[in-house]
Order: C-alpha cells, then sequence, then structure tokens
C-alpha cells in the first residue's frame, strides 16, 4: 500500500453527478414525439388498470332497444355495439385485455429470448449453431400463420394464446440478442477486461449484459404492437379471449356485421388497435434513441 | 531476475486452413524498471507477442509454446482464478483505441472501480477513491468531475490518460502497451509518453512497448528490440541501435523515416517489397528476399542470433556486410 493510497483516502461525492437513467430521462424529454407518445401509452395504460372506476357503464349489460347507436348519442358518446352495450365502456375495459395480450408475451420472449440469445452468441460454437439453427426452423414461418397455427393447435382460451404468440417472439428476439452479443464479444473492451482479469461471468454480467440489453429491450418494446395486433387476430378468429370479454381485436370481429349500419362505431376498436401500437412504436423508437450514449 | 522471461515463444493461429506462425521463437527479457520497444510493422508479431504474455490470444484457435514467465510465475501453467488474479494485476495492458477499449457503457471511474474491487476486495468507494487518486496521477484536470464522464464526452488524449489510470489501478509489475500513442495526435501523443516514462519510473514497472514507429521507440525505451515475420531480429541499448543498426531490417527502417535532415524534395527511402506469408515460410532468412545484402546463402540457412557488440544481438548472416555502409 504505497504511493497510491496513502494520499486521500476518503470517499469523494460522487453521488453529484448524473446518473444514467438520469441522462436518458434528460434525452428523452427532448424529443417531442417520443414524449407524445408516452403520454399516450401512459393514457392508455393508466385507463386499463383503473378500468372498472373509468368506465362510464357497465359494459357487459345491453339494451336490445338501443343496439348500434351512432357516436354522439346523448349517455353513449362513443354509440353502442350491436348487442346494445356502451363503446366507450368496453373500450376502455377491453384495453386490459389487449394490452395484457400485447405485452405478457413480449415480456416473457424477452427473458428467454435473451438469455438463449446472449448464451449463444457468447459461447459460440456448436452451441450458437444448434441455438441459431432451431430458431431458423421457427422463421420459415410467417409469424401470423405460426400464431394461428400454434394456437389453434392449443386450444382456443387467453393462456394458449399468450403461449403461442410468446413462441412466436422467442426466435426474432434470439436473433437480435445473439447478433447485438456477437458484435459486442469482439469488442477491444472486452479484451481489455479480460486483460484486467475479469472472469467470463464478470465479462458477460457486467460487459456484454450493459451493452446488449438496451437494443434487445428496444426491439422488444417494438414488438409489443405487433404482438397486440396478433392477439387482436387470435380473438377475431375466435381463438383468444370469448365473448362477452371486451377485448378490441374480438370486438373488430363481433362488430363486422355492423360495418355498413354504423360504420365509425365498427371502426373504433381498431382505431384503438392502430393508436396503441402507434404510440408504442414511437415510444420504443423514442427510448432507442435516448438510450445510446455514444449519440 | 528479470520481470519478463519469455524463451522460444512460438505462436501458431491454426483458425484458418493453414497454420500461421505469427511468432517464431522470440527470446526476449525485461528487468524491473526497464523499457523495451518492440518494433516492426504490421503482423510482425509484436502485439501477439505481447498479447501472449497475459494469454489474450484466442484458446481455441491458437498454440502457444515456450516459456513464458512474468514475475516469477509461469504464465503458461496458470489457470482458471489464478490467470484472472494475474491478469490486470501482475501485469496490464494498455489498448492502442482508447475509444474502443473503454466500455461505452459505464463511467470511467466505475471501471477502474470495477477493477480494483475484483483484485483487492473492499467496497466500490474504495475503489471510487483509488480511481480518483489514479486520475489525479495521470494528470486529468478535474478528476472528480472525469471519474463521472463515460468515454465519449473526453477527448482521445484524456481517454488514453484514462485508460493509462485503469491499467495502474491495482499497480501492476508489468505494463504492457500496444501501440498506446498510435491514435492520437501528435502533441498529444508526446505528452501521453512523457507521462508514461513519468509513471514507469516512479513505480519501477517493466514495460513492454509495442511500436512501428521508432521515434516514439527512441523516445520511451531503454532498449530496443526489432521483430520481422515473427521473430526478433535486432536488439540492443536504444543508442546502439540508432547509431549502429546492424540489421539490414533495421538500417532500413530508420532510412524510411522522415528525418529532420530530410531535404525538401528527396525521395523518401522505403524498403522494397513485402513482408512474407506467415503460412508459407521460405527456408532461411525471412528478410532475404527484399534485402540488398542479401547473398545466396541467406535464403537457405536460418541466421542464428551473434553478438556484435554488448548487449547487441543481431540475427543476420551477413552482419559483417552490414557494417561499413550503414552510416
Amino acid at each position: 500500500m504505497s504511493v497510491l493510497t496513502s494520499a486521500r483516502p476518503q470517499v469523494v461525492a460522487i453521488e453529484a453527478s448524473e446518473g444514467y437513467w438520469r441522462s436518458v430521462l434528460r434525452r428523452f424529454l427532448k424529443d417531442k414525439v417520443a414524449v407524445a407518445a408516452a403520454i399516450v401509452v401512459l393514457a392508455i395504460v393508466l385507463a386499463a388498470l383503473f378500468a372498472h372506476w373509468i368506465a362510464p357503464m357497465d359494459p357487459y349489460a345491453g339494451r336490445t332497444f338501443r343496439r348500434l347507436r351512432p357516436i354522439g348519442t346523448e349517455g353513449f358518446p362513443l354509440g353502442t355495439d350491436e348487442l346494445g352495450r356502451d363503446m366507450l365502456s368496453r373500450l376502455i375495459v377491453g384495453a386490459r385485455m389487449s394490452l395484457l395480450m400485447g405485452v405478457t408475451p413480449v415480456l416473457i420472449a424477452f427473458g428467454i429470448g435473451s438469455v438463449l440469445g446472449i448464451a449463444a452468441g457468447f459461447i459460440g460454437g456448436w452451441f450458437n449453431t444448434a441455438v441459431m439453427r432451431t430458431v431458423d426452423v421457427f422463421y420459415a414461418f410467417p409469424s401470423v400463420l405460426l400464431a394461428v397455427a400454434l394456437s389453434g393447435a392449443l386450444g382456443a382460451g387467453l393462456g394458449n394464446a399468450m403461449l403461442s404468440l410468446t413462441i412466436v417472439f422467442i426466435p426474432p428476439i434470439v436473433r437480435v440478442a445473439e447478433a447485438v452479443t456477437t458484435q459486442v464479444r469482439a469488442r477491444d473492451y472486452v479484451e481489455a477486461a479480460r486483460a484486467s482479469g475479469a472472469s467470463a461471468l464478470t465479462i458477460v454480467r457486467v460487459h456484454v449484459l450493459g451493452n446488449v440489453l438496451g437494443p434487445i429491450f428496444v426491439y422488444a418494446t417494438s414488438l409489443i404492437s405487433v404482438s397486440m395486433i396478433l392477439a387482436s387476430g387470435l380473438s377475431f378468429l375466435g381463438l383468444g379471449v370469448r365473448p362477452p370479454e371486451p377485448e378490441w381485436g374480438l370486438m373488430l370481429n363481433t362488430l363486422r356485421t355492423a360495418i355498413y349500419v354504423q360504420p365509425w362505431v365498427a371502426a373504433l376498436p381498431g382505431l384503438c388497435i392502430f393508436v396503441t401500437s402507434i404510440a408504442f412504436n414511437m415510444f420504443s423508437d423514442g427510448l432507442r434513441s435516448a438510450m445510446d450514449v455514444k449519440a | 531476475m528479470s520481470a519478463v522471461e519469455l524463451q522460444g515463444l512460438n505462436v501458431t493461429f491454426t483458425g484458418g486452413t493453414k497454420p500461421v506462425r505469427a511468432v517464431r521463437g522470440v527470446d526476449l527479457g525485461v528487468d524491473r524498471g526497464e523499457t523495451v520497444a518492440l518494433l516492426g510493422e504490421s503482423g510482425s508479431g509484436k502485439s501477439v507477442t505481447l498479447r501472449a504474455l497475459l494469454r489474450l490470444n484466442p484458446e481455441r484457435k491458437s498454440r502457444i509454446e515456450g516459456s513464458i514467465r512474468v514475475a516469477g510465475q509461469d504464465v503458461m501453467a496458470l489457470r482458471g482464478r489464478a490467470l484472472e488474479d494475474f491478469r490486470g494485476k501482475v501485469a496490464s495492458m494498455i489498448f492502442q483505441e482508447p475509444s474502443l477499449a473503454l466500455d461505452p457503457v459505464y463511467t470511467l471511474g466505475a471501471q477502474i472501480a470495477e477493477t480494483v474491487v475484483k483484485h483487492e476486495g473492499g467496497s466500490r468507494a474504495a475503489g471510487w477513491a483509488r480511481a480518483l487518486e489514479l486520475f489525479r496521477r495521470v494528470r486529468i484536470p478535474e478528476p472528480e468531475r472525469r471519474l463521472n464522464a463515460y468515454p465519449h464526452e473526453m477527448s482521445g488524449g484524456m481517454r488514453q490518460r484514462a485508460m493509462i489510470a485503469l491499467a495502474l489501478a491495482c499497480r501492476p509489475q508489468v505494463l504492457l502497451a500496444d501501440e498506446p500513442t498510435t491514435a492520437l495526435d501528435a502533441t498529444v501523443q508526446i505528452q501521453v509518453l512523457l507521462l508514461l516514462r513519468e509513471l514507469q519510473r516512479e513505480f519501477g514497472l517493466a514495460t513492454i512497448f509495442v511500436t512501428h514507429d521508432i521515434g516514439v521507440a527512441v523516445e520511451v525505451a531503454d532498449r530496443i528490440a526489432v521483430m520481422y515475420a515473427g521473430r526478433i531480429v535486432e536488439t540492443g541499448p536504444v543508442r546502439e541501435i540508432i547509431r549502429n543498426p546492424r540489421h539490414p531490417y533495421t538500417i532500413g527502417l530508420l532510412r524510411a523515416r522522415m528525418g529532420h535532415e530530410q531535404r525538401r524534395g528527396a525521395r523518401l527511402e522505403a524498403i522494397p517489397g513485402a513482408p512474407p506469408d506467415l503460412s508459407a515460410l521460405p527456408p532461411g532468412c525471412a528478410f532475404a528476399p527484399r534485402c540488398r545484402f542479401a547473398e545466396p546463402v541467406c535464403s537457405v540457412q536460418d541466421p542464428a542470433e551473434e553478438a556484435v557488440a554488448p548487449q547487441h544481438l543481431v540475427r543476420c548472416l551477413r552482419s559483417a556486410a552490414t557494417l561499413a555502409p550503414a552510416g
């Protein structure tokens, strides 16, 4: 303990600095489009969380005498559906299922896919080949077809629909994770870490994860909109949520027959899906640029 | 006892279709407090030699033979945890391009603290305190603030100082520098070289300094070892090498340098030809095809090491012929 430690053993005011996440937030807030998208996403999430308090009416209660009222009807600001249920309430409550089916499969796939992809990229060799070729098999099917086929094979139902969506999203996430990890592994700073005595575990945990998780996460958020659309599609085909449960895709399906009677009302669930997925996309795009420290 | 002792080091890359003999029988000793410059062009095996000292060459794709002793430890025998403890603690490395060798997503302080905690235990706060200490030592202005900076927020010179701080974090006995000034501006280069020289003296480091710039080698080194095609062809004290080079390759390198005495419009002398293919080396001296002193015997017989002056060794059959026209 000679020259270096002798002089100043006290700890410096390190906390005064701007942390990583704070700087990400600062950059994110500069991006107007991303902030707008974030507000929309937040509003939808809040609406979904507190749906039963916000919804003005019971989303399940219908009356045959007030079916398919147009937008702007008194008491029913967004009209009523084919069974006379309040559209506004059903759309608000429907956000729950749609978000659940949009986010959960992506989250689970993010977990499994990143582990597989990072392991494949870091270990390399035969393990990489085994994982990536297996993933390629799934890639041979279009994602919609794969989701429908898996859901169909597993049987209708919410759980099975989410499981099939998870399986659909694992391959693309594995691919992205493997690609980024392979890139990072060849970087000088990984060799520098080895040269300064870091173990393989430390290198993966600190240097690989730190550089890889951001890009994978951002890619995964961009999949949320895809997942919502696919989930809606499954519900539309009768493979996801069952009636009378409100869910945007399912509502789009049941209102399909009313498209000539009340086209605007029939289009509302589609509009919700569209707005939500666009908002998620823009949000993830803003997140990507904000999380890039090198920019 | 030497701090670094290489004997008969051979590194062969086996990843490609043909094995590539990147290093062929290198013997090198570096004492405590001594700086040796490994001089040579790209592909001469200087960086590979350096990496072999930390066993950084990819294990699966390379074969290392010979004996490597650093600070009394047999590097070839180190496994797992012992190897990790050796790297960074006994010998550490400075890389050529600090913007690539520092992790972009962590602050510099965090990276230094990580290494300190790894090797010496203790708290992260102690690691940060050490990092601050080092930043002062390498003369980074406003060190408290710079510890919290990300690599991309600093200039090239500051980054290389931070890299030096990282390499010295655990007070190693041996410092390996892989062209640490090549990526820097000429003005920053000299500052970093002076700093390295100063730190090396202060800590009594044994330093191996890889460079292709003979000017840099003269600036920092006590001894120069010239490498060509995976072999040290000439080694000796700096003065001796500069004043009395005996290997035709060293003579060529010195002539190819842009000197102050260079007359405007005068042709810069170059060594004709290109270095040999290391996967298909010809018999005899590897430099023979480019050598102006070469005789038929050169492409048949592999030259042995020969002392032409105290501490001055040359691998050349024609070293007698190079004596006269060298000046």
